[in-house]
Parts: C-alpha cells; sequence; structure tokens
C-alpha cells in the first residue's frame, strides 16, 4: 500500500502508565511486516510517572528519519487521554492533521488540588475539531472498563486508528501483528478490544 | 520467539537501539555482559538476559557499574567477548577502573563498553557527554548514528578491540538507545570459546609512562583504520557552499534539515562515525573542498574543538575556515538537538527563511491550545509505597518541629523533592549521595547545628552506593537516621532484580542479601515499618529521631506497587462515601485530594466531593487511614 505523504508522520499520546510504547510498537512493527521504513521515538523514564508522554512515528517508502517530528509537521494524532490531544495539536498540529481521541480524562495533580481547570469535553472537542481536518472521538476507556480493564484501553485505541485508515495498513496486518505480540492467553482479549476500536472509527 | 536471537540473516526488524546494540554483541559472539542498569542504557542488558539461557551466554545485574566493567573484563582477560553497557553517571562510577584498564590493556577477548548519554536529562539527574572519557583516557570511540549502525557499531568493536586489545567505547545517547527503527539482521556465530586464564599474562598499568606511550601508538593504528571505516560518509556536492560535519543523533537530523530546506545542491554532509581518535586525513579531504563549517552533535562541542584542533595543524595549508555550531551560537551546548533546532541552524547560516506551518496556523494553535492545557507534574504512581514513607516522614518533621531535613537520592523517590513528595528532600546528588551528605550534616552539632538529619535511598541505591557511606557514618559517629526505602525492585529503570530480590538477571533464584542484618551486622539500631501502617510509621521516624547520637537505620519495606500490580490481585476495592465525605466543609483542607494527592483519588467540581478513579486506582487502600471523616472505603477484594 502507499503512503498518503513522504515522509508520514504519526503521534501518540497519553499520560505515563496508558500504554503509549505497546500502542506504537505494535503500529511500527505491522508496517516494517509491509517493509516500510519506520523510526519511533518515546518518551522514557521520569515521565513515565504520571507525565505527558509521546510517541512519534516516522513512516516511509524511502529512508529511515530522525525520532523526532519537527514543530507542525503531524499528519495524524492518536492520543489516550483528551487533553494531551490539546497539547500536541498545538505543537505539531498543520489544517490537514487528522486526530483520533479517547474522550475519558486523567486528570493532571494540579486540577484535582484546584491549582489548574480541566477544560470541558465539549470545549476540547470544539477547539480539536476547528485545528484539525478530521477528528473522532472513541470512549476507549470506558469500552475497557466494560471488558474489566483500563488496559485494554491503548489497544481499542489501535483499532480506532486502524478503522479510520489514515495508515497504509489493511486490519489482517493489525491482527497478525497482535497475535504475534501478547503471549496466546492474551491474544483474544485484545483481538477483540482492537476489532471493538475499529468498528467504532470505520465508515465514520 | 524473542527477535533477539532470531538467526535470520537478511531478516528486516524493528529494534529499539539498544535491543541493536544487544543483537550486535550476539552476532560478535559475546559470551559475557555486566551492567548496573540506568536509562537510557538499562535495555541492552535487559536484552541479553532474557536470551541468556537459550544462547548460552551469562548475563548479570552488577551492583554498580564499576564491578559491571571489572567482571566483564575478567571475561576478556581469559578470552572471552565481553560488554559492559552504563548511563552517562555509570561511566564516572567505573572511570577509575576505566584509567587503568586503558594502560593494563584487555584480553584476547574482545571487551566493549557502551556509554549511553541521556541528553536533556530525560530520565537523569545530570547531564552529561561521556565522549570525553575517549580523549582523556585514549580509548577508541564510536558513534552509531542509525539503528543499523548500532548493531553494526557494536559488532565490529569487538573486532577493533582485539585487534588492539584495547576497551572499545561504543557512545549511543537517548535518541538512538531508546527509539526504534529497521535494522537488518546478521549472522549469529554458532562456536563458544573455552574461557581460561593464561597465567603467563599480567594485566596491570605498572610503568604507567611506556605504557602511556605505547597507547599512543595503538590510537595511531586506530587512526588509520578509521580513515577508512564504513562508518564514516559524505552526502552532498563536490564543493559545497557548507559543510555540515555530524556525528550520532545529529545524522538525521542534518538530512532532515538539508531536505527541508531544499539545499542538497549547496550543502554537504560528512557524517562521522568514529569520533576518537578522528580520521585526520577523511576530514582534511572534505574539508578542503569547502570554506564554511557547520558542526552537529549532541552534547558538547566535542567533534567541533577536536576538528579545530586539527584545522588549526592545517591552516593555512589546506585551508582557512569560519566554524558554525556551539561556539557561535548556533547550536546550543546544552540538552537535546532535534530536527527543529538544526533546520533553524542552518537556515540561519544559509541565510534561507524558515517558516514550520502555515502563516497563521501556528500561533493559531497555540493561542487556542495554550489556555487549556493545566500542566501535567510528574507524581508516584497510584499505590506507591513512597508516597506513603515521605508522608510519614513529613508528619514526624513536623511534630519534632527542630527544622529536620532529608538529603535525597537516587531513584523513583527523587520526585519526593516535587509535591509529589510533599517537597521533603532537600539535596539529591550522585547514586549514595544523600547518605554520604548525612554523615557530613550528622557531625556539624560541634558547630551550632541542632536539626535532625535523614538521609533516603532505595533497595538497589543501598546496593550500589549507600553502604560506603552507611560505614563511614557508624566509623565517625555520625548523627543521622537512613531511611530505606526498601520496594524490592530498581524500579525508575524497569524493575530489574538486585542483590536483596532472590532472584539473578537471568530469572535463577539467588541468595537474598538481608539490609536489616546488614545494618544490625555493624552494630547500629535498626527498625523495620511497613509504610501503608501510616501511623507506626511515623512514630518509629520520630524515635529514631529522638535516639539521638550515631546512625540509626530505618527499613520502610513495601513492594512497588506496580510489580505488585503485575504479580497479584489490587487487595482492596476503594470507594469514597459521598454521605460521610463532608468536601470544603469539612475541615481538612482536601486532605486527600489536596495533600496527599494520589492520583487515583479526584475532585468531583458539581458534587463538591472527593472521589475515587476506578481507571487509574490500584486498591492499595492506603488513603482510607488519611480520611478524619472516614468515608473513603475499602473493602478486601
Amino acid at each position: 500500500m502507499t503512503l498518503s505523504k513522504e515522509p508520514l508522520n504519526l503521534i501518540i499520546t497519553g499520560v505515563g502508565g496508558q500504554g503509549n510504547v505497546l500502542a506504537s510498537q505494535l503500529i511500527g512493527r505491522a508496517l516494517v511486516k509491509d517493509n516500510f521504513y519506520v523510526t519511533i521515538g518515546e518518551t522514557y523514564g521520569a515521565s513515565q510517572r504520571g507525565g505527558a508522554v509521546m510517541s512519534h512515528l516516522r513512516i516511509s517508502r524511502e529512508s529511515q528519519y530522525s525520532p523526532l517530528i519537527p514543530e507542525g509537521q503531524a499528519d495524524i494524532i492518536v492520543a489516550l487521554e483528551p487533553v494531551e490531544a490539546l497539547r500536541v495539536i498545538g505543537q505539531y498540529g498543520n489544517p490537514s492533521v487528522s486526530a483520533v481521541v479517547n474522550s475519558r480524562p486523567i486528570y493532571p495533580t494540579a486540577v484535582t488540588v484546584g491549582d489548574a481547570e480541566y477544560p470541558s469535553l465539549e470545549k476540547i472537542k470544539k477547539t480539536i475539531s476547528e485545528l484539525a481536518r478530521k477528528t473522532w472521538f472513541v470512549d476507549a476507556t470506558e469500552i475497557a472498563l466494560s471488558y474489566g480493564s483500563p488496559i485494554f484501553t491503548n489497544i481499542i485505541m489501535v483499532g480506532a486508528l486502524a478503522g479510520t485508515n489514515l495508515l497504509p495498513l489493511n486490519r489482517k496486518k493489525f491482527e497478525e501483528t497482535i497475535k504475534e505480540s501478547f503471549p496466546s492467553t492474551h491474544v483474544a482479549d485484545n483481538l477483540k478490544a482492537f476489532e471493538r476500536g475499529l468498528e467504532m472509527t470505520q465508515g465514520c | 520467539m524473542s527477535v533477539i536471537k532470531k538467526n535470520a540473516p537478511g531478516s528486516n526488524e524493528l529494534l529499539m537501539g539498544n535491543e541493536a546494540i544487544a543483537r550486535g554483541a550476539l552476532e560478535a559472539g559475546v559470551q559475557f555482559a555486566a551492567a548496573y542498569p540506568g536509562n537510557p542504557s538499562s535495555e541492552i542488558i535487559g536484552t541479553l538476559s532474557q536470551v541468556a539461557k537459550d544462547m548460552g551466554i551469562y548475563v548479570e545485574w552488577s551492583v554498580n557499574e564499576k564491578v559491571a566493567l571489572e567482571a566483564a573484563a575478567s571475561a576478556s582477560f581469559s578470552g572471552l567477548r565481553a560488554l559492559s553497557a552504563m548511563k552517562q553517571n555509570g561511566v564516572n562510577v567505573a572511570s577509575d577502573f576505566i584509567f587503568n584498564l586503558n594502560l593494563s590493556g584487555v584480553g584476547s577477548g574482545g571487551l566493549v563498553l557502551v556509554a549511553a548519554d541521556d541528553p536533556a536529562a530525560l530520565s537523569s539527574t545530570n547531564e552529561e557527554d561521556s565522549r570525553f572519557i575517549s580523549k582523556v583516557g585514549d580509548l577508541p570511540l564510536l558513534e552509531p548514528a542509525t539503528f543499523q549502525e548500532a548493531k553494526d557499531m557494536t559488532k565490529w568493536a569487538f573486532d577493533l578491540s582485539e585487534a588492539i586489545n584495547s576497551l572499545v567505547i561504543v557512545r549511543s545517547v537517548s535518541r538512538i538507545s531508546h527509539a526504534r527503527g529497521n535494522v537488518i539482521l546478521g549472522e549469529l556465530p554458532q562456536e563458544k570459546k573455552t574461557a581460561r586464564y593464561d597465567t603467563s599474562k599480567i594485566f596491570i598499568p605498572v610503568a604507567a609512562p611506556l605504557r602511556h606511550l605505547a597507547l599512543h601508538l595503538k590510537l595511531a593504528k586506530v587512526r588509520e583504520m578509521y580513515e577508512s571505516s564504513p562508518f564514516n560518509w559524505y552526502v552532498g556536492p563536490e564543493k559545497p557552499e557548507l559543510l555540515m560535519i555530524t556525528s550520532g543523533s545529529g545524522w538525521f537530523y542534518s538530512l532532515e534539515a538539508v531536505k527541508t530546506l531544499q539545499l542538497k545542491d549547496q550543502v554537504g554532509i560528512l557524517k562521522i562515525g568514529t569520533t576518537w581518535p578522528l580520521p585526520s586525513k577523511l576530514l582534511a579531504k572534505h574539508m578542503a573542498n569547502t570554506k564554511r563549517l557547520l558542526f552537529v552533535e549532541e552534547v558538547d562541542p566535542f567533534l567541533e574543538n577536536n576538528v579545530k584542533e586539527l584545522a588549526a595543524e592545517w591552516s593555512p595549508e589546506i585551508g582557512s575556515w569560519t566554524f558554525y555550531g556551539k561556539s557561535s551560537g548556533h547550536v546550543h551546548p546544552f540538552g537535546e538537538i532535534n530536527p527543529d533546532l538544526i533546520i533553524n541552524a542552518l537556515a540561519k547560516v544559509m541565510s534561507k527563511p524558515y517558516s514550520p506551518r502555515e502563516a497563521g496556523y501556528g500561533g493559531k494553535a497555540l493561542e487556542m491550545t495554550k489556555s487549556l492545557v493545566p500542566n501535567r507534574d510528574l507524581g508516584f504512581c497510584p499505590g506507591c509505597p513512597h508516597r506513603a514513607t515521605f508522608w510519614a516522614i513529613k508528619g514526624a518533621l513536623k511534630l519534632d518541629g527542630r527544622g529536620g531535613f532529608v538529603a535525597g537520592d537516587i531513584g523513583c523517590y527523587s520526585l519526593g523533592l516535587g509535591p509529589a513528595g510533599f517537597f521533603q528532600l532537600k539535596t539529591m546528588h550522585a547514586m549514595g549521595s544523600g547518605t554520604g551528605l548525612a554523615t557530613g550534616f550528622g557531625q556539624l552539632h560541634k558547630f551550632g547545628f541542632n536539626q535532625p538529619v535523614l538521609s533516603v535511598c532505595g533497595d538497589s541505591t543501598f546496593f550500589h552506593a549507600a553502604i560506603p557511606a552507611l560505614i563511614n557514618g557508624v566509623y565517625n559517629q555520625s548523627d543521622f537516621v537512613m531511611v530505606v526505602l526498601d520496594n524490592s525492585a530498581t524500579a525508575m529503570t524497569g524493575f530489574q532484580p538486585h542483590a536483596g530480590t532472590g532472584e539473578t538477571a537471568t530469572g535463577s533464584p539467588a541468595p537474598v542479601v538481608d539490609i536489616e542484618k546488614l545494618c544490625k551486622a555493624l552494630g547500629v539500631r535498626v527498625e523495620t515499618c511497613d509504610p501503608f501502617d501510616l501511623q507506626d510509621t511515623t512514630e518509629k521516624i520520630l524515635d529514631l529521631i529522638n535516639d539521638e547520637g550515631g546512625v540509626r537505620v530505618l527499613i520502610s519495606r513495601r513492594q512497588c506497587a506496580l510489580v505488585k500490580a503485575k504479580e497479584e490481585k489490587a487487595p482492596y476495592k476503594v470507594h469514597v462515601d459521598e454521605e460521610k465525605c463532608l468536601g470544603e466543609s469539612c475541615g481538612c483542607a482536601r486532605l486527600c485530594t489536596r495533600v496527599f494527592k494520589c492520583p487515583g483519588l479526584i475532585w468531583n467540581k458539581e458534587k463538591g466531593k472527593s472521589q475515587v478513579d476506578e481507571a487509574i486506582c490500584n486498591g492499595c487502600g492506603v488513603c482510607a487511614d488519611i480520611c478524619p471523616s472516614s468515608a473513603i472505603i475499602r473493602k478486601e477484594n
């Protein structure tokens, strides 16, 4: 499959602990199977303790790129947390960016304490929709909780990204990668989560 | 099956830089690997530890970096290829051994040290460019710029080490070690060497000046090899208006800058992978074709200053140049570099305007989002035992009232500096420094000092560097309380086992070095507590503070919540009883959500009540003990 742009720049963002790294690896592995050049830059270390985290994926047919996307050059943003979508689109967005956003907030301590405000979901949706070419909101955490654990949130969001057809990958390639990436006892649950995510955006 | 041990030459895989380094070592036939975890280097030995048993190699988590390199060197002395990997701080710890090993030389098995630097201190306390060790120690240096090179260079470093009987340094940075990219696998050798120490050989630095001279001759040989190395290459026009000279992470950024600004007909890039000793003929050849140079590297001007040294010798025969880089202010000599920084530096040098996005959009995007996005402070994980220990320390010091304070150390609990640990830590430096400083504070009473002194250190840090400090305190009869935050893991770097966990790097059972017994053997008073029992912990701290004279130790023991969550179900289901929670009218000043600040507790503004976020809470139940209205309810799972 061909790329809509060279290189295609994808940012997955969220809060430390939400499973950014696993999501970026799944997508990266699936792309390498199709012989794309993929570079992934991750936030590691202290920010994994409740901080804002990002994975930058750079996808190319021609060559390897650096693991950092320059300002204003994101083509796709996948946000595991809504306010993180805002943070990223502010710095990396451009008029043709697309955004797939989990609607469930994780409140920063500054908000819980009362030192900062968390914007209303309505305001977040309005802002992102104004800055992005196309936006999808998915209740990924709620679905994950209905499956018994918030840990499925990232896989549901990977599914949601797959459903948008923004990546040059078909559903089969994702499923193959999921099967290879989890211990056999966890494959079925993760495939189910992936497919549910995919249904949330497919054709929307 | 793990990709790392896949014997499929030519296979195209997505590898983390650290995995690529580990794979390179395996392709070189490494048989011994030792390290102390430290980001961004941790996954090198972590990856090898996972395949060690199947591959028939030995891998260990050593107690610290100096011991790790010493252990690896013993394998080299006995004829085996050996690897050690460490972060920049680890290089400092190992440096005393390095500056003797350079003179003694290595054995017939190649010895490679991977130094992984962390520009911008993404997961460090300090920022440092460890390449200096190569220049000061006369040691060959290699700097991978791509994921493929991370593998290939590591593999070749063993050949080089054996060719000149010297330690070879491979220097990585966070954006290589912790990034992922395509790597084409090579072959895995099947042959294993037998270890034997040839007793006709000695490894000593004695007759140092002569050995120092011999080392310079070795380096001259390396320089010749580097002149034709495939790790150096040039792209660009024959006579570029500007020559970018780059190494490591700078290569991709330079390439992107030239592409973005459409300058490929004017600007050339000379990428150097062999950065010490520099291939001077190669540099002279390319530098003769231009008058302007721009250096792109991370963090210090290492390449830049060393090329300038050469240029001073060459001028004016080969040419004279205008230098751009860190000293000209075009690339800053601190923090990370990134594509934006290099695009802007190149744009400035070439007087080519650059704006990253459509006029109007960028300003609007920043303006629309800025006011809406709250800061996200780092904090302890939900259920973290450190939060509870710091809560108890804070309470005890307040009750004591004499201005007591805590000298901090390196680990997750370093976050105790900030709001997560209620600002309890007042100092933080190297591994073990908290207790080292406490031994000094504990001597100051002769000069009117009358504040209680506490030090904190984690279990892994205790083994790494705090033991000598503790013994110093005992011997010199210093007055302080050492609190060991024993969470049974090297948590910050990825939960590696250590001397106290009962498990080796490769998952075999190991004897547990008992911190409590070890401290008791020093003849000091030792208490233990479970930090989740807040009252008992607070009382013990207070009692230890008041038991003045000499060193006292408190071991605050509770397994890391993340490790626990992987191993067992949450002990409690926690919720807030809305009837009992009095919110702002309680008089507790919202102790749970404003002071204790576990991310699992949130504030429901509409209802004016605290609430448990079930997507985050991991059921430790500690918050139930701090609520004065008993509104936080925990039920056993």
